[in-house]
C-alpha cells in the first residue's frame, strides 16, 4: 500500500505548508522588531553617536558603489536613448526626460539595490554573527536592550542617510546623462540644463526623497531583523543573510510600486 | 539566600529539557552543575540569568540581586576594544548613564582588570587576546556591576590545563571579593574539586544527585561513580544526541 507521506503531492503540500510558515514567522519577527524600535524612538530613547557612526557606514561606505551603479545605469539607458531622440529631433526633451526617470525611479530604486548588496548584507551578517556567537544574549545579561543597542541606531541611520544618497546619486546620474548626451547625440551642457529644468517637479523630488527614507529604514529594519533572530551557527548566519537581501529587494519592490500607485496613478 | 529555584520545568519542542528541578545557593557559595552533554546545564543557567524562560516552577533570587554570567566563548563584544567591553553596561544601561565620569570608569575598569590579572590590556581587541584571557576579560565584564550572582558557562572549556587552574582560581577570588553566590557549569573534575562547595548531577533533565563536593568525589552512587570514573557502563546511557 502506498504511504501518503511519501507521495510527491504530500511532500509538495509539505514544502509549501514549511515555506509559508517560514514566511509568517519572518513577517513576524520583522513586525515585532519595527514595534520595538517604534516604541524607542517615541521615548526618544536613542544612541546619537552610534547613530552617527551607523550613518556614516550607511551613506559614506556605500557612496562609491552606489555612484557607480546609477552612474553607470544612467550611461547605458543615455547611450540608447539620446541617439534615438535626437534622431526624431527630440533633443530637446533629453534632459526633461533624465531628470523624470532619475528623479522618479532611478536614483532610488539602484540606490536601494546598492544599499540592500553592501549595507544590508552586512547589517545582517554582523548581527547574525553577534546573536550565535551569544554577543546579542550577552547583552541582555547586562541588561541592555540589543533591540535599543543595535536596531534603533542602524533604523534611524537607514532614514535619514537614504534621501540624502538619493540627491548624491541623483545629480551623479544626471550629470552622467549630460555627458553622455553630449558625446552620442551632440546636444550641448547648456541646451541638456535647460531641458532638465522642464523635468524637474518640487513634488517629485519630495516623493522620491520620501520614498528614500522609506527604502532606507526597510533595508535597515529587515537586514537587522533577519539577523537578530538567527539561531544556529556559520550556515545560519549564510541563510540570514541571503533572508535579508531578498526579503530586502522584495520589500523595496513594493514600496516603489505603493509611491507609484499613489502618487502617480 | 541568593538563588532559590524551584519545580522548574523546560520542554522544547516536546522533549522535557528540564524536569522538576529545585536548588539553592547561599551567599558566598558555589554550585557546580555537571551531566552530559544535552542535559540540560546550559538551560539552566540561561532560564536563571532570565535569557529564557521556564514552562513552569519558580526562581527566587534576593531582592535587586544583579546577575552576571560569563559565557562559554566569552562572548565579547568584537567591535568594542576591552576597555569598552568591560565599561559597556556602565556606558550603555540606562540606570548607570552618565553615573562615572571618564576618569572614574578607567579607575573602575582597572582595577576590573587587576582582579582578573590583565592589566593594561584596555587598548586591545577581543581578537588579539588568547581564548583564556578573553574568559578573564568576560570574568572582568561580567562583575562590573559588582553583582551578587555569577553563573558561569563551561569557563574552562577549550583551555589547556594550566589556564584552566588559573580561572579556577578566579572563580574562588571573585567569590570571595563580591561575597556572590555562583553557579558553575562544567564539564571538568579539577573545577569541580577546586571551586566548588556543592554540586548536582543532571542527568536527562533530572536532579540525579545533589549533595557536597566532599560526597560527591566519594562516589557513593551509581550515578556519580560512574561519572567520576568516566564510564560508559553505568545507570546514565549515553545517547546518540549528546
Amino acid at each position: 500500500m502506498i504511504n501518503v507521506k511519501d507521495t510527491l503531492i504530500w511532500q509538495g503540500i509539505h514544502y509549501s505548508l514549511k515555506e509559508c510558515e517560514s514566511f509568517l514567522i519572518t513577517l513576524g519577527t520583522i513586525g515585532k522588531d519595527f514595534a520595538r524600535v517604534f516604541y524607542y524612538l517615541l521615548r526618544l530613547r536613542i544612541n546619537i553617536k552610534a547613530t552617527i557612526e551607523q550613518a556614516s557606514r550607511f551613506a559614506v561606505d556605500s557612496l562609491p558603489i552606489t555612484l557607480t551603479i546609477v552612474g553607470m545605469t544612467s550611461i547605458i539607458i543615455s547611450m540608447q536613448i539620446a541617439p534615438e531622440l535626437a534622431k526624431q529631433g527630440a533633443e530637446n526633451y533629453i534632459g526633461m526626460l533624465s531628470a523624470l526617470v532619475m528623479i522618479r525611479e532611478l536614483a532610488s530604486i539602484m540606490a536601494g539595490f546598492a544599499i540592500i548588496s553592501m549595507i544590508g548584507s552586512s547589517f545582517a551578517s554582523e548581527l547574525a554573527s553577534m546573536s550565535v556567537g551569544e554577543q546579542i544574549a550577552a547583552m541582555r545579561v547586562l541588561k541592555v536592550d540589543p533591540v535599543e543597542y543595535l536596531i534603533v541606531p542602524r533604523f534611524l541611520a537607514g532614514v535619514i542617510m537614504m534621501p540624502l544618497v538619493f540627491v548624491v546619486a541623483s545629480f551623479t546620474g544626471l550629470l552622467c546623462a549630460g555627458y553622455i548626451s553630449k558625446l552620442t547625440a551632440d546636444l550641448s551642457i547648456l541646451n541638456y540644463i535647460d531641458s532638465l529644468w522642464r523635468g524637474l517637479y518640487v513634488r517629485d523630488i519630495m516623493i522620491a526623497l520620501l520614498k528614500s527614507a522609506f527604502f532606507g529604514g526597510t533595508i535597515a529594519l529587515i537586514s537587522c531583523s533577519s539577523g537578530y533572530a538567527t539561531r544556529g551557527g556559520a550556515k545560519e548566519v549564510g541563510e540570514a543573510t541571503t533572508r535579508a537581501v531578498v526579503w530586502s529587494f522584495l520589500a523595496i519592490a513594493i514600496w516603489d510600486y505603493v509611491f507609484a500607485a499613489m502618487f502617480y496613478l | 539566600m541568593t538563588i532559590k529555584v524551584q519545580n522548574l520545568t523546560k520542554v522544547f519542542d516536546g522533549k522535557k529539557v528540564l524536569d522538576n528541578i529545585s536548588l539553592s545557593v547561599e551567599d558566598g557559595e558555589t554550585l557546580g552543575v555537571i551531566g552530559f552533554s544535552g542535559s540540560g546545564k546550559s538551560t539552566l543557567l540561561k532560564i536563571i540569568s532570565k535569557l529564557l524562560y521556564p514552562d513552569s516552577g519558580t526562581i527566587e533570587t534576593t531582592k535587586n540581586s544583579d546577575i552576571a554570567m560569563t559565557f562559554q566563548y566569552s562572548a565579547l563584544f568584537d567591535f568594542l576594544d576591552v576597555y569598552h567591553n568591560i565599561a559597556f553596561p556602565l556606558l550603555e544601561r540606562r540606570e548607570f548613564k552618565g553615573k562615572y565620569t571618564r576618569d572614574e570608569l578607567k579607575k573602575i575598569v582597572a582595577q576590573k582588570l587587576k582582579i582578573v590579572g590583565l592589566q593594561g590590556i584596555e587598548s586591545k581587541f577581543p581578537s588579539e587576546l588568547s581564548g583564556g584571557m578573553q574568559k578573564r576579560v568576560g570574568f572582568a565584564r561580567a562583575i562590573v556591576t559588582n553583582p551578587k550572582i555569577i553563573l558561569y558557562d563551561e569557563p574552562t572549556a577549550g583551555l589547556d590545563p594550566v589556564s584552566s587552574t588559573l580561572i579556577e582560581d578566579y572563580i574562588n577570588q571573585l567569590k570571595k571579593e563580591l561575597n556572590a553566590s555562583c553557579i558553575v557549569v562544567t564539564h571538568q573534575m579539577s573545577t569541580i574539586t577546586r571551586a566548588c562547595d556543592k554540586v548536582i548531577l543532571l542527568y536527562e533533565g533530572k536532579i540525579v544527585f545533589k549533595g557536597t563536593t566532599k560526597e560527591f568525589l566519594e562516589g557513593s552512587t551509581p550515578y556519580t561513580r560512574q561519572f567520576i570514573t568516566a564510564s560508559i557502563e553505568g545507570p546514565m546511557e549515553i545517547k546518540s544526541t549528546t
